[in-house]
């Protein structure tokens, strides 16, 4: 009962899309204020319906109702709560339903945090969103509903697969989607505004927070994936260049381009044009994403069960959503100028650079993940494109970003001098340049990457600091200073991070693959690893060996560290479970491999790997979320909110 | 204006690029041994080492040979395809016990079943490298001349077998 209900909601909800998207566009366009009138509401009945279905298939779940379909093939009596919850995304339908249901979260705080907004604006937004959610809904009802059931009904499920049972798959999926599905409302926006045809300051203003936020779950999904995989595929890399990661990464690259373009858009009224384009191109991106990893047109180590007629509806649904918004946007363009100029050397000059380079970028990753797709289209044979082509092609387009990146902060709009430029700037970039290439002598052998990448970093980190100086100086009280000011420098600070993280880890990782009996020990970077036996384990469903291993360093015990070996009932397929022990500056790494040889002196392959300053590379990441939350919560933000609705005090707003 | 086409062009660019793309199996790897004669080998019999097979034998055969190894996970996959594929008796199957400890091959088909008619062994890997094996299953169909004419990558599954193995080892029977 308690499935055909949800399927029920589901079919319900897609009538209140359809008039959602339907009568609030139609209202927005005519003027009508009963129809505008109904935007609200109906979002606000979507999300109760879509919220009810998540519900349903949650308590299939957790009930162990094996005469559903989509429980029987991701879940098991046997399969800990906490996965059961989670296993609802833990397959295709599942998560569809999540990222529906967080789209029609997303509406729901639109339509709530939106009273500062004309009528008009929030009918022609939601409605856009309505039309984008009646497309995902038909996706499900048509290709991949989770709520089929079977007429026989099996003993037991098969079981989630063990890759996924880990606290990531908690997390990582449900922050990527919230940002995959986030960046519906900048593009929504930019929607709403073509069809008004008023792209001003105001509708820039509006776009910000939410792309903001975005953009911040985006960061936070793809840096929990990439830790995810790092300590889950048990052979210590932590990314791959692989096409679903890549499908992240995009959207990721875009907007951060578009939240610096709304910045000029917001501010100066300029790139109006680009600003609509990278909005659009950025929630096309994560369509392309969706299609890319579930139609199985790219092979990719995320190997999900694909389907050809999921791949022709999404790519009729893109094809509608993004051909749709470019027509409109070709249409209009035309009336949207942006008036007002700029020197050579001016803020918005390298806000402009910002936005190509990340656009660059951007292309060339896409370009890198669909050139096996174009080649084998061309009939010109099968290739993939690995690491060397996306390291060959990114880091070079990086160094200028993160070259100008703390730069543009100290241009002022509109024109500046090249001689105060270069005074302001000339002694952290000294000192950058003195230190970067100094300090890899102390990590091990020099050499130019690693000196390229520390020197950049610290002007970053040098470069922000004085600014911030320089503004708590400048500024009678430092509750004076906007949090957007704090949010900007604590993420370009949070990118300086990463680059150390990845440098450090780029030039001077060690791995050691060995063979080891009870007894044997191995060094690497300055650690010795003693294995002193191996013992099976039980889990709720499944068994393991567990390897005790003490980690030393100059002869001092520092822990044991347990690598697992786990079958798991259900599979046939071994998973590796690493050991971890994490530091400020260094990681080291223990896998536990194949069995060698059995008998009395039994062996096993070990993995080892030392690390530094790996954890930065997350780390970094997280100084960016918080930056951006900082921005997206600036008070400028706020008060307009507050001024609008009841008068509250600031203060009562921000929490 | 025309300017303003330039998104929309690229993108429908890309979409006619993704639909031939839906149209292709991105798995499916050409093998240029294909329609190549297979590489002559000889090489002892895992279960009888003091005999050699030797591929000359197989003359004049349409024969299976099935790379396989005691370590490989994904052999496990493809083995209860292969022991229903043996109960048939349709043609000579013949394993390559691909770098791996004999002992090991040994144990694993008693305690997994033997769906070969032999396998030989090739504990370095040399006969792996003449037949340009890359991953652990694969499986070649070879004809009467000794030429390959079919190869599968990773595990041999049941729709592999009935529509591509099998109709193929009919034709080539013929």
């Amino acid at each position: 009962m308690i499935p055909e209900l949800g399927h029920f909601a589901l079919i319900l909800s897609l009538f209140v899309a359809l008039a959602l998207g339907i009568l609030s566009l139609a209202g927005g366009q005519t003027g009508r204020r009963d129809w505008m009138a109904l935007a609200r509401p109906a979002t606000q009945a979507l999300w109760l319906l879509t919220a009810f279905a998540y519900g349903c298939l949650t308590y299939a779940f957790y009930t162990n109702d094996f005469s559903v379909v989509y429980v029987v093939q991701h879940s098991n009596s046997n399969l800990p709560a906490m996965y059961r919850i989670a296993g609802v995304w833990g397959g295709h339908e599942g998560s569809l339903l999540l990222w529906h249901f967080m789209l029609t979260t997303w509406m729901v705080a639109v339509s709530l945090f939106s009273r500062q907004l004309p009528d008009a604006m929030v009918s022609r937004v939601l409605g856009v969103l309505g039309l984008v959610a009646v497309g995902f809904l038909l996706f499900m009802l048509v290709t991949s509903n989770p709520f089929l059931r079977l007429t026989e009904v099996p003993a037991n499920g098969r079981d989630l697969n063990p890759l996924l049972q880990d606290p990531g798959l908690v997390f990582h999926p449900p922050m990527l989607y919230m940002g995959y599905v986030g960046l519906a409302i900048p593009f929504a926006f930019a929607i709403a505004a073509l069809l008004n045809g008023r792209l001003d300051a105001a509708w820039a203003r509006w776009s910000r927070p939410w792309a903001t936020t975005a953009w911040i779950f985006l960061t936070l999904g793809i840096a929990l994936g990439s830790w995810w995989a790092y300590y889950e595929l048990g052979w210590g890399g932590w990314w791959f260049w692989d096409p679903v990661e890549n499908a992240s990464f995009l959207p990721w690259l875009v907007s951060a381009a578009l939240i610096h373009s709304l910045a000029v858009t917001e501010k100066r009224g300029l790139f109006r044009n680009w600003t609509i384009v990278l909005a659009i191109t950025a929630f096309s991106l994560s369509l392309l994403g969706t299609f890319l990893v579930r139609s199985g047109v790219l092979t990719s180590v995320h190997a999900f069960a694909t389907d050809p007629r999921r791949g022709v509806f999404i790519l009729i649904f893109l094809c509608a959503v993004v051909g749709g918004s470019l027509t409109l946007f070709a249409m209009r363009a035309s009336k949207v100028r942006s008036s007002g100029s700029f020197a050579l050397l001016s803020r918005e000059t390298f806000l402009l650079l910002n936005n190509v380079l990340l656009t660059t970028a951007a292309a060339s990753v896409l370009l890198g993940t669909l050139y096996p797709l174009l080649v084998d289209a061309l009939n010109l044979g099968k290739l993939s494109v690995g690491p060397p082509y996306f390291n060959a092609v990114f880091v070079p387009i990086m160094v200028p970003v993160l070259l100008f990146m703390v730069v543009g902060t100290y241009a002022r709009w509109k024109s500046d001098g090249l001689a105060d430029l270069v005074r302001k700037l000339g002694g952290a970039a000294l000192l950058s340049l003195v230190l970067g290439c100094s300090l890899p002598l102390l990590a091990g052998p020099w050499s130019a990457l690693a000196a390229l990448g520390l020197s950049l970093a610290l002007w970053i980190v040098l470069t922000s600091l004085q600014q911030i100086y320089r503004q708590l100086r400048d500024t009678a009280h430092w509750k004076n200073t906007p949090w957007s000011f704090w949010g900007m420098h604590i993420a370009h600070i949070g990118i300086a991070v990463s680059v150390v993280g990845v440098t450090m880890v780029k030039g001077y990782e060690t791995e050691k693959d060995v063979r080891m009996g009870v007894g044997d020990t191995v060094a690497v970077g300055g650690y010795t690893f003693k294995l002193t036996g191996i013992r099976e384990a039980m889990g709720p469903n499944y068994r393991a060996d567990v390897g005790d291993v003490e980690l030393s360093r100059d002869g001092q015990l520092l822990r044991l560290l347990h690598p697992e070996k786990r079958t798991y009932f259900s599979s046939t397929m071994p998973m590796t479970e690493a050991a971890i022990d994490t530091g400020l500056t260094r990681d080291v790494y223990v896998s536990l491999g194949e069995r060698l040889q059995d008998g009395d002196h039994p062996a096993w392959a070990m993995r080892v790997y030392y690390k530094p300053f790996v954890s930065w590379i997350w780390g970094g990441s997280l100084l960016m979320a918080l930056g951006g939350a900082l921005a997206a919560l600036d008070r400028r933000y706020r008060k307009k909110r507050a001024s609008a609705t009841s008068g509250a005090p600031i203060k009562g707003v921000a929490a | 204006m025309k300017k303003a086409l330039i998104p929309l062009g690229l993108f429908l660019v890309l979409a006619v690029f993704l639909a031939i793309g839906l149209t292709r199996d991105p798995r499916v790897v050409p093998s240029p041994l294909i329609g190549k004669d297979a590489p002559a080998f000889a090489a002892p019999v895992l279960a009888t080492p003091e005999k050699q097979f030797s591929a000359q034998d197989m003359r004049g055969k349409v024969w299976l040979l099935n790379v396989w190894a005691s370590w490989c996970t994904a052999c496990l996959q493809e083995h209860p395809v292969l022991m229903e594929y043996a109960k048939r008796k349709n043609i000579p199957l013949i394993g390559l016990n691909y770098k791996d400890q004999p002992a090991n091959g040994l144990k694993w088909l008693a305690r997994q079943g033997d769906p070969y008619d032999l396998s030989v062994i090739d504990q370095d890997g040399r006969i792996g490298i003449d037949f340009g094996v890359y991953g652990v299953p694969e499986t070649f169909l070879i004809d009467q001349a000794g030429k390959i004419r079919f190869k599968q990558i990773g595990p041999v599954t049941e729709e592999a077998l009935e529509k591509q193995i099998l109709p193929l080892i009919r034709e080539l029977q013929k």
